[in-house]
């Protein structure tokens, strides 16, 4: 058994909240670079401008990237002959939350009841996925998600009999409803089978694919390109004033299903997408 | 050329604002979210209005702590959608101005018209480079909320758009 420490642990996610907080993706960075050149919009081209003068002052000055700085979504490969020392994976990661948020003047934006609403001080506790791959190493990634996009995300469980006609209605229309709210130019990431649980994890783990990566699957990376396409024809633009770029790219995961049924889930995500990743 | 906007909104100012223009905004905000906003529509049941209302601006934004040396943290915009339920009461209690993310209701869109308010968007996402437009910051009321509590920020041409103007004409 290889043995990694809870305070090991801790002190990665500790920095990579901060990191994916300071630091854009480089991968959506260079897409916006890529959207400000071609824009010809004038408005919409200075918005751009701004996003990527935005980066850099979070960058430089250490200031969060955007001033919702989510609640923190960890994602964990552990792998099999790893073994967590000196405390759970739960809390090491949560401490991990707590410290990071606090050192990086994060905001700390979570309620410990969802129904009570009383911040719980320290943008404690994350949602962490878990699963447990070959190897005796621990790949983290923490996602901050901010709410404003969150709150647009949509399901669906479509017939079997249905395809990729209707799926892509659903998803342009999902973006047509979120209109300017969310923060375009936006990332989709979608999930397309499983259960509808599955469905939402797929669609979150396809947000923290670099952009310019299709899906290895030809007819997946087909519907993917298309998207796209229809998305940005829908003209909404950053902060709704038009242009070409709506959306900077679509990923789409997908897993087997039931013979009965196709769940989808589209979670939009803002320019400001954010994640970083390390193997300790 | 954006215009430079003095704050508080005087009437004149307000009835001479375009859906589209672009300004400058400078002097004194409060923010307020949703919890805030909660609160605000008890007090004014209650007929103990916050001094906050009556003829002023509101910025629906949540900042990032400040660092050290720095005025404020990260302070852009939340989606000012999730207000639209209570924003006729604030409007009906003389607020002016209004700064956020998105869309208004169409109730909203009645009220602004009705009470010769305007709303202003900003740039969304962009809080790092809007913290560097706010020069002073200090929360004044409802301190419990944290993060959603209410600031008072001073503006230094800090960049909007009208987005609904006082005939309630939307951009």
């Amino acid at each position: 058994m290889r043995k990694i420490t809870a305070r090991e642990i801790s002190s990665a996610v500790a920095a990579l909240s901060m990191e994916a907080n300071f630091t854009l993706r480089k991968d959506i960075l260079d897409a916006l670079k890529r959207a400000y050149s071609s824009e010809k919009a004038a408005k919409a081209k200075k918005i751009l401008g701004i996003l990527i003068e935005n980066a850099a002052i979070a960058k430089r000055t250490k200031t969060a990237i955007c001033q919702d700085t989510g609640m923190a979504e960890v994602f964990i490969d552990i792998g099999q002959q790893a073994a967590v020392t000196g405390g759970g994976l739960a809390e090491a990661v949560n401490e991990g939350i707590r410290c990071g948020y606090n050192k990086g003047y994060l905001r700390k934006s979570v309620v410990s009841d969802p129904l009570l609403r009383k911040n719980t001080g320290d943008n404690s506790p994350a949602v962490i996925h878990t699963r447990i791959v070959p190897g005796g190493r621990m790949k983290i990634t923490v996602m901050p998600k901010g709410f404003g996009s969150e709150n647009k995300t949509l399901i669906k469980m479509f017939n079997p009999t249905q395809g990729t006609g209707d799926i892509g209605r659903f998803i342009v229309e999902a973006v047509r409803k979120a209109g300017a709210d969310a923060c375009p130019p936006y990332i989709l990431g979608v999930g397309i089978g499983g259960t509808i649980d599955k469905a939402c994890i797929l669609a979150k783990e396809a947000l923290l694919r670099p952009l310019g990566r299709r899906n290895a699957k030809a007819h997946i990376a087909r519907l993917e390109r298309e998207l796209k396409k229809k998305v940005n024809a829908l003209k909404i633009g950053p902060m709704g004033f038009g242009g070409n770029a709506t959306c900077l790219g679509v990923n789409i995961e997908e897993y087997p299903t039931h013979i009965a049924g196709l769940p989808v889930c589209v979670s939009i995500s803002c320019h400001a997408t954010r994640s970083a990743t390390k193997t300790i | 050329m954006p215009r430079r906007i003095q704050l508080p909104l005087t009437t004149e100012v307000i009835s001479s604002l375009k859906a589209g223009d672009e300004v400058l905004l400078n002097g004194y905000v409060y923010t307020a979210r949703d919890q805030a906003h909660l609160r605000f529509v008890k007090a004014i049941c209650g007929k103990k209005t916050p001094g906050m209302i009556k003829g002023r601006t509101i910025y629906y934004a949540g900042p990032t702590p400040a660092c050290p040396g720095r005025a404020i943290g990260s302070c852009g915009p939340t989606t000012s959608s999730r207000m639209d339920l209570f924003t006729p009461r604030l409007l009906k209690a003389g607020l002016k101005g209004m700064i956020g993310k998105g869309s208004r209701s169409q109730d909203v869109k009645l009220a602004i018209k009705r009470y010769k308010a305007v709303y202003f968007i900003t740039i969304a996402g962009a809080g790092a480079y809007l913290s560097e437009k706010i020069t002073e910051a200090k929360p004044v009321l409802y301190k419990d909320l944290g993060a959603e509590a209410v600031y008072m920020l001073k503006l230094k041409d800090f960049p909007a758009i009208v987005g609904i103007d006082s005939r309630g004409k939307e951009i």
